[in-house]
């Protein structure tokens, strides 16, 4: 792996007295796929909040290309500018249409010309199949479709780095596929992202790198193939087996194990 | 019913409607004013000025515009400051329709998601462009309704304007019956000339929803 992008060191999150995030270092490098699972309420989330400095923290630093990411650094904004986040809830803005969210912090953060960017959000649009939902307003769109015009939103930045914070969770099954194949395409172009889900299937394609945040702490870690496949510690073991389903022998004798 | 009466009545009453309409709007114009202030002093985290504000909302919206006219007109004399009712009224308006035009303002800003704050955030924007294209904007749709609602309160209210002798609609309705004891005449244009006043505003606000409800919530 070549250049570190996002560095995470000693991170410590509280809510009051709940400890969410326990000492908790990373590094995600340039063009890397990072996956982050775990039980519901393990801080995913908080810790993807806390990237963008949508959270305080108690300890610990934050850096992006070596820069501190903080609520009080000066250049708070450009520093987000640099990192794309889509949430898990539908996050457009509801009296703008498509392309009026595409365009907008291109335009008012980045001073680019409305000819220009909205030429390039035209062209993210079509490469995710929307390209003739750009007058459309969010309501209009479907939850997948709102999704994929967030991703899209975030594109048009030109992060350096994207996250994800379960992206497809509150989305209809047929829906969940068509924004993982936009992620997906991503991963291919070398994006480096962070990704926060509880689809499996889609990690192990997805990822280069598998992480299991649990207790505040990373419990495992691994490539999509040691974790799934041979996971080392108990934790992981456990949480992977609540993604698994078998029957008892005695309800379906002709099963094939 | 005496139309000939009517028409001698009638360039009394549109006198008296201009005035209306002018301390009306003029008084709307600063209740506005007054209304986003206090929005935003009570949205930042002042404490002594967040006191103040909800002090002068309990205040205003607690008494009635009679009572807060006369003490403008008849106790600010008393206290050395000059007055006319002209000034009177517009202040008194503004100073009841204030507190009711924050009252709408900060439901709407109330009903904006915080998700809406943090992902424009997370995009770059500052704290100002995000309350100006993300925030302002959807509160404001938010707060129509109410908006409208206040508008036609506060010209409704302009009613009580005679009692501190303003030559309003109301006052010439007062005024003829006392003269003439054309009842019925003066009454039938009192009331139409209000329902001319209020039936276009009540219009454009009808308009004004529509528009604006495109920004429906159900995202
Ligand atoms: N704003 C907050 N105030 C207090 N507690 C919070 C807040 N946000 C999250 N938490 C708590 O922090 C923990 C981690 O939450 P979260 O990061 O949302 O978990 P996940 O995304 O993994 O499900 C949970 O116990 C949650 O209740
Ligand atoms: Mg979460």
């Amino acid at each position: 792996m070549s250049n570190p992008i996002l560095t995470l060191s000693h991170l410590t999150k509280r809510f009051d007295e709940l400890l969410v995030l326990d000492d908790l270092s990373l590094t995600v490098h340039e063009g890397e796929v990072v996956v982050i699972v775990g039980p519901s309420g393990c801080g995913k989330s908080t810790l993807l909040r806390c990237m963008n400095a949508l959270e305080e923290i108690q300890g610990g630093e934050i850096r992006l290309h070596g820069e501190l990411v903080s609520k009080s650094s000066k250049n708070l904004t450009e520093l987000r500018q640099k990192i794309g986040m889509v949430f898990q809830s539908y996050d457009l803005f509801p009296h703008l249409t498509v392309l009026e969210n595409i365009v907008l912090a291109p335009m008012k953060v980045q001073k680019r010309s409305r000819e220009d960017a909205s030429k390039e959000a035209m062209a993210l649009l079509a490469r995710v199949g929307l390209e003739e939902k750009a007058a459309s307003y969010p309501r209009q769109l479907s939850g997948g479709q709102k999704q994929r015009v967030a991703i899209v939103r975030a594109l048009c930045m030109h992060p350096e780095i994207l996250l994800f914070d379960e992206v497809t969770a509150a989305l209809d099954p047929e829906m969940v596929r068509e924004v993982l194949d936009v992620i997906l395409r991503l991963a291919d172009q070398g994006k480096t992202m962070l990704i926060v889900t509880h689809e499996m299937q889609f990690a192990r394609a997805v990822a280069d790198r598998i992480i299991l945040l649990e207790a505040g702490r990373i419990q495992e870690e691994g490539t999509p193939e040691e974790f799934f496949d041979s996971p080392k510690t108990e934790r992981a073991k456990k949480f992977l087996q609540t993604f698994t389903f078998e029957r008892k022998r005695l309800e379906q004798p002709q099963s094939q194990n | 019913m005496n139309w000939t009466v009517i028409r001698q009545y009638l360039p009394l009453y549109r006198k008296a409607a201009g005035l209306t309409v002018r301390i009306g709007l003029l008084g709307i114009a600063a209740a506005i004013l007054i209304g986003l202030f206090c929005t935003a002093v009570q949205r930042s985290r002042i404490p002594v000025f967040r006191q103040l504000v909800s002090a002068y909302i309990e205040l205003s919206r607690n008494t009635p515009l009679l009572v807060q006219l006369f003490f403008l007109y008849y106790g600010l004399p008393k206290i050395g400051v000059p007055t006319n009712a002209v000034a009177c009224g517009i202040a008194g308006l503004a100073f009841l329709g204030g507190s009711y035009m924050a009252e709408a303002f900060r439901s709407g800003v109330e009903a904006i998601d915080i998700i809406q704050e943090e992902s424009a955030y997370s995009l770059g924007l500052s704290r100002g462009q995000t309350l100006r294209y993300v925030i302002f904007p959807q509160a404001f749709s938010v707060s129509v309704p109410a908006f409208v609602a206040n508008v036609i309160f506060l010209l409704k209210e302009t009613s009580v304007f005679s009692a501190i002798s303003l030559m309003d609609l109301m006052f010439t309705a007062k005024d003829l019956i006392g003269l003439y004891y054309k009842t019925t005449e003066s009454l039938f244009l009192l009331v139409v000339f209000y329902l001319l006043i209020l039936l276009p505003i009540s219009l454009l606000g009808t308009l004004l929803e529509r528009r604006t409800r495109h920004a429906g919530f159900g995202t």
